[in-house]
């Protein structure tokens, strides 16, 4: 079954009297263990895409299913619990709360929801994220004392502390040097292989999206290449986005 | 969230920046402050008011005279000539209620020791139990005698103020001081009082016994006391230390007027007092006192039914009473005005919550990006004003009582803790952290969470 599964989804932005379509019905399905890219232009509706998929907005019109669970009938408290247990963000400036050390930041957001683990357990899972990230030695340093690589791992670590199945990823390297960028595509990739972790890479870089699987590129409200793995194509996939996908399906893991 | 939890949060978030949470905070801090210094010095007052009410005598009744009237002609207050020594007799046997009592005439006359003089502000010829229904003690020496007060003995009390302007502060015990040429021993020195709540000091004062000063020294009644007046002014006529009633133009028998004479158709007294004061046994016996007291007098000045009284009893809890509203007005005043600092120091929360709501916005976008409900948001702002807010009211206590302790050390004026206005501190201040957090918290949990996260 699909971890991800959108059907004919349509948001439209009303300013003032005039309704500005952006997504004009988008149907795609994303397997779990996948490492997905989401590209397009600015103005392609890809970050209402990533929005509507990271459940921080609803759609218009049409139906998602997220992990079994029909996200666009849930209320914005229950949207909010299931970002909290199912979906890990990472953004492209990191995000990080200021003048609070790097252990703190990660323990974040179990505070709201992880209300069965003592302050202990909840300070021993924060632990065992950074040095899953790689930051065993860095987890009482503040983000300002941090490189650019570092406090996105923070950010990273934060996003995996309630094992999501799901990562989103918002051009997680629009903010570092090509060095580095490639460290933490790097453990993107690892945590998908390793940890089977569902990664979604939303960008406008190509060379970042060839770290994905399979790309799925979407062009003026209109998804028009990779919708769908071929493994799980479907074909009430929406006509205008048929082209079957440029690259092999990601393996189910 | 748990609630400890998200203390602990808004713990961080306000020492994130620790400065402006300590300015944000100072209205409180200066709302509270001044709510508990003005209430530890509002209850110093009432409690010094208290005390210097015990000075004047516990539970002291004033039987004064009542005003005669003739065709229209009101002569004042204690024109009336009804009071009688007898009087006294009777209510201290027939009222129980009555701890002591005490008639009492004034003067107002000259008193001369050697080479210096002196005119106190009040001379009173009285009994010995005045003393004890004015709490009073003598320092030194004793008080006069019954006796004294049946014979009209030469002798008297003086107060500290007296002893300070005639002895220059050396011992007056035994000595002989003048008193309109007439002498007087000096044998007894009150305790210090100091000076009553109209600002009369206590200790200027002659105590002799009544007889003494009635017939010997005023040799009138009240009206004619403080007149400079005719006929009694021992330097215009030859007087001797020998002549033991100089004042012989007094009659014993004062003088009524014809319409008096008719009004009252009773035999004339022997002799009238200015006053009587008598003591109650407890605060709460003083109504019962009072009724006693107007059904004896009553009696003895053979008042008809509906006939109005000849003589008003006073009791000082009205006076207490009125004092105490006066302070107490001006606490509530004072209060209010602290009430109105705690307000703009609420509406200062408000304005930096409202800061930093909007400069908080990426934080609050990415808190709700990780499972933050709006109501958790909504807690965490709201919780975070009224930390500030009761770290604030602590903190304004202690200044609060700094500024009580310095006033008491530095100005001398009494003070007092009060934990009634602690608790109403507290709880003040907590009040004002949610009234003026819940609009920016709400704020904060209305924000979109796509918008938030991409507000610069």
């Amino acid at each position: 079954m699909e971890l991800i599964e959108l059907r004919d989804i349509h948001k439209t932005y009303h300013i003032g009297d005039i309704a500005v379509p952006v997504l004009k019905g988008v149907s795609l399905a994303i397997a779990r263990g996948e490492m997905v890219a989401l590209m397009g232009v600015s103005g392609s509706g890809k970050s209402t895409l990533m929005n509507l998929l990271g459940c921080l907005d609803h759609p218009s019109f049409g139906e998602y299913w997220l992990d079994g669970d029909a996200v666009s009938q849930l209320s914005s408290d229950q949207r909010a619990m299931l970002r909290n247990k199912k979906l890990g963000f990472v953004f492209q400036n990191f995000n990080l709360l200021p003048r609070t050390s790097a252990l703190e930041n990660v323990s974040m957001p179990l505070t709201y929801t992880a209300s069965h683990l003592s302050e202990r357990q909840m300070r021993r899972r924060a632990e065992e994220v950074l040095r899953h990230v790689g930051l065993g030695d860095r987890m009482d340093h503040e983000p300002s004392q941090l490189s650019g690589g570092q406090q996105q791992r923070v950010a990273i670590a934060r996003a995996l502390v309630n094992n999501p199945p799901l990562l989103f990823a918002d051009e997680p390297t629009g903010n570092l040097d090509s060095h580095t960028s490639e460290e933490v595509l790097a453990m993107f990739q690892e945590l998908n292989r390793r940890d089977g972790i569902t990664i979604i890479l939303v960008t406008h870089d190509a060379n970042v999206a060839a770290y994905a699987r399979r790309t799925i590129h979407i062009h003026d409200g209109l998804i028009v290449d990779g919708s769908f793995g071929g493994a799980v194509g479907r074909a009430d996939g929406g006509a205008r986005a048929a082209t079957p996908p440029s690259l092999p399906p990601g393996g189910a893991k | 969230m748990k609630g400890y939890r998200t203390i602990r949060t808004a713990m961080k978030a306000l020492l994130r920046n620790p400065l402006r949470a300590m300015l944000t905070t100072l209205g409180i801090v200066i709302g509270v402050g001044s709510v508990i210094a003005m209430m530890e010095i509002g209850e110093g007052a009432s409690t010094a008011m208290a005390k210097s009410f015990a000075s004047m005598g516990a539970n002291v009744l004033m039987v004064m005279p009542g005003t005669a009237a003739s065709g229209g002609i009101s002569f004042g207050g204690g024109s009336m000539t009804t009071l009688t020594p007898d009087d006294c007799t009777e209510i201290a046997k027939r009222c129980p209620s009555v701890r002591l009592v005490a008639p009492t005439v004034r003067a107002r006359t000259q008193l001369v020791y050697g080479s210096r003089n002196w005119v106190p502000s009040s001379m009173y010829g009285t009994t010995p139990t005045y003393l004890g229904i004015r709490d009073w003690t003598v320092s030194e020496g004793k008080c006069f005698t019954d006796s004294d007060v049946q014979t009209g003995g030469q002798v008297c009390l003086l107060g500290q103020t007296i002893v300070r302007e005639l002895f220059d502060g050396l011992s007056p015990i035994g000595k002989e001081i003048r008193v309109k040429n007439v002498s007087m021993r000096v044998v007894g020195v009150l305790g210090p009082k100091g000076s009553n709540m109209m600002g009369m000091d206590q200790d200027d004062i002659v105590l002799a016994p009544w007889k003494t000063i009635k017939y010997r020294i005023s040799g009138s009644p009240l009206q004619s006391t403080n007149q400079s007046a005719a006929g009694n002014s021992s330097s215009s006529s030859i007087n001797t230390l020998s002549n033991v009633y100089p004042s012989e133009a007094t009659s014993m028998y004062p003088a009524q007027s014809a319409v008096q004479q008719a009004d009252n158709p009773m035999p004339v007294r022997f002799a009238n007092v200015d006053q009587i004061q008598a003591s109650a046994r407890s605060a709460a016996e003083i109504p019962a006192a009072i009724d006693e007291m107007t059904a004896v007098l009553r009696d003895r000045h053979h008042l008809r039914e509906g006939e109005p009284d000849d003589f008003n009893i006073h009791d000082m809890t009205e006076m207490a009473s009125a004092f105490s509203e006066n302070t107490n007005t001006m606490t509530n005043l004072l209060l209010a005005v602290a009430m109105i600092s705690l307000v703009v120091g609420g509406v200062g929360i408000m304005n930096i919550m409202l800061v930093s709501v909007t400069e908080r916005t990426r934080e609050i976008g990415l808190r709700m990006s990780v499972g933050a409900r709006s109501r958790d948001i909504l807690r965490q702002f709201l919780v975070e004003a009224v930390v500030l807010c009761l770290v604030g009211g602590a903190i304004g206590i202690l200044i609060g009582q700094v500024v009580s302790y310095l006033v008491w050390r530095l100005k001398h004026w009494p003070v007092e803790t009060s934990p009634t206005a602690m608790t109403a501190a507290v709880i003040v201040s907590a009040a004002v952290g949610i009234l003026f957090g819940f609009y920016p918290a709400w704020k904060a949990s209305r924000l979109d969470p796509i918008e938030a996260l991409r507000y610069e």
